[in-house]
């Protein structure tokens, strides 16, 4: 199966050519090596998780990808062209949304303006159009809110619409971090530890709304997740990582038979 | 009504007007602390300079004079012509939105996550050196500000007030324009923060940062934005001050009285440092006409710092300020 192709799945789903590639990455913090010479690819419509155990390189991964860090050695190809180093702000332009494994919502504000804020990319009038409100801002308030909405109906949290966000539960913050996150139309979605925290009724609401937001979007997503059972139930391909190497790489079946990933997970038997 | 409680709403009324412009003041710290987390110690320098910069461009001072003639020799001190007053305002704001755009390239910039301490630190230089600029630039000595805003007692409210009560208040016209001025200022800050793009982001700045860069919030511009917003109210401060007590440095000080409205309303609160302005102004005037007398007056210099400290034994985060609650 060459990288170029696009196949369909065993429920029917496309997935696409490569949309982004990590090429020989090497993040260092002083003389640590966070990550260590990693390279693997993310294809259109597809749901690739990374996992690892704690401190393997997983969030700094997404950093990298999402431009809080910038990789010492390697290359980033997304949308088939090498990326120039970029502030975080300019990534999310390009088309990379992402929520995070602390949840970092806008706690002051509401449920409709922390996704409205996800729109803020598609938002192009200019500050004095604003400041009068006339015209394009306008039609432009009009129209964003709409998709707003839309999103608020699919994450069914119409009933929070008004709530500031920093008095939900845990689990309703994650959801709206999510919605925030979705509302910017993203080419590609990262997700840090999107159920971390989360008691098993909740993690199964959020595995559903993961899968739908693939499903009927076609959203991309790369997730980093500890609970091993629902990353093998959702994702597509798996890339593992330990102490900031990848030791593996494959469909679920493939990396939960890989020995290395047994070895890293379970412990080496020492004989 | 007897004399002694007319007297006091009279009072009550002036000192709500007063707390009016320390309002004005105590806004333009609010902003850049929600939004940067510093304490701009250069507000009341702000406000200062934009009423030099007004005066000056308005009366057609050429800037930097004294330096010009001091090194060419030459004798010029006035263009010679009148800017009307509204276009003077347009440009000074002009001014100060330049100022912001420094202030983010030549320190801000350079000062991304460094310790509050530090940036309050710069605000205090800043300040200083703004200080010295501004009368390098338009001179140092005491200017008279005239936008055409109304002067003097209200006749209106004074033979009122003299038919209804027997009893004629004193309010100063200029008083009244700075409290319309102030609500219309406030009420579309509002707006502009709830309705509009900029208005959420400047909002979802001040509460996280990296999940703002996450959404494609550029934090350089909006702090350009930011201190913009906050060089305009401290023009709007600038003239009301100006226009009332003269442009001079001590305009500058009255940014120390931005302190206990703050302590009271909360560093982070919009409401809070309008409520607080107000009670901070009326609690000044009724201590002076109450308690005045009988300590030999002068309570208005300290009444406010002691009503703060009181406050602060209380309520440290402020009437409205978000409630410090630490994990330990």
């Amino acid at each position: 199966m060459s990288a170029a192709e696009s196949y369909v799945t065993a429920d029917g789903r496309t997935i696409g050519a490569t949309v982004m590639e990590m090429r020989n990455i090497t993040l260092r913090f002083g003389g640590v090596v966070a990550i260590k010479d990693i390279s693997f690819d993310i294809r259109e419509g597809e749901i690739r998780a990374i996992i690892g155990p704690n401190g393997a390189g997983k969030s700094s991964m997404l950093n990298v990808i999402n431009g809080f860090y910038h990789p010492q050695e390697g290359e980033i190809w997304f949308k088939g062209e090498k990326r120039a180093p970029m502030r975080p702000h300019e990534i999310a332009h390009q088309g990379i949304a992402r929520t995070f494994q602390n949840i970092a919502l806008f706690k002051g504000m509401s449920t409709l303006d922390n996704i409205m804020t996800g729109r803020f990319t598609h938002m192009k009038s200019n500050l004095l159009m604003q400041a009068f409100w006339k015209g394009p801002a306008e039609r432009e308030e009009v129209e964003n809110r709409e998709i707003a909405e839309k999103i608020i109906d699919f994450l069914e949290i119409q009933h929070i619409r008004k709530t500031p966000v920093g008095r939900l539960p845990y689990g309703l913050q994650k959801r709206v971090e999510l919605g925030r996150a979705l509302a910017a139309e993203p080419r590609l979605l990262l997700l840090d530890e999107p159920m971390a925290g989360m008691n098993v009724e909740e993690k199964e609401d959020m595995s559903r709304f993961i899968l739908d937001v693939n499903d009927e979007f076609g959203t991309t997503i790369a997730l980093i997740e500890h609970d091993m059972g629902v990353v093998m139930d959702i994702s597509d391909r798996v890339v593992v990582m330990d102490y900031g190497r990848k030791i593996g790489d494959g469909t679920p079946d493939e990396v939960r038979n890989n020995q290395d990933v047994i070895d890293a997970y379970l412990g080496v038997p020492h004989d | 009504m007897p004399e002694q409680l007319l007297f006091a709403t009279e009072v009550i009324l002036n000192g709500l007007m007063a707390g009016v412009l320390y309002a004005l003041v105590a806004l333009g710290f609010v902003l850049i602390f929600k939004a940067s987390g510093v304490f701009n110690y250069a507000q009341g320098v702000m406000a200062l300079f934009a009423a030099m910069t007004l005066v000056g461009i308005q009366t057609g001072q050429v800037p930097f004079a004294h330096l010009i003639n001091t090194i060419l020799g030459t004798e010029i001190h006035h263009f010679g012509w009148h800017v009307p007053a509204l276009l003077s305002i347009l440009l000074t704001l002009g001014v100060m939105i330049l100022f912001a755009i420094l202030v983010e390239r030549v320190l801000l910039k350079h000062l991304v996550n460094q310790e509050p301490i530090i940036l309050f630190m710069a605000t205090i230089g800043l300040a200083y050196f703004m200080e010295g600029f501004g009368d390098l630039m338009w001179g140092s000595d005491i200017k008279k500000l005239d936008v055409g805003l109304p002067q003097g007692i209200s006749e209106t409210i004074d033979t009122t007030t003299y038919e209804w009560f027997g009893y004629g208040f004193f309010i100063d016209r200029l008083d009244i324009a700075a409290t319309i001025v102030a609500v219309i200022l406030v009420i579309s800050l509002t707006l502009f923060s709830q309705y509009t793009k900029t208005g959420r982001a400047l909002r979802a700045v001040a509460d996280d940062h990296q999940a703002a860069l996450s959404v494609g919030i550029s934090l350089r511009r909006i702090w350009v934005i930011v201190w913009s917003i906050a060089g305009f109210v401290a023009l709007v401060a600038g003239i009301m001050w100006g226009a009332k007590s003269g442009v001079q440095f001590s305009l500058s000080l009255i940014a120390l009285k931005a302190l206990p409205v703050l302590m009271l309303g909360g560093f982070t609160s919009i409401p809070g440092a309008i409520v607080g302005g107000l009670i901070i102004g009326v609690g000044e005037k009724l201590f002076e006409f109450a308690i005045g007398p009988m300590v030999g007056g002068a309570t208005e210099n300290w009444f406010a710092y002691v009503l703060a400290l009181i406050f602060l034994v209380f309520r440290p985060q402020g009437l409205f300020g978000e409630k410090i609650i630490e994990r330990v």
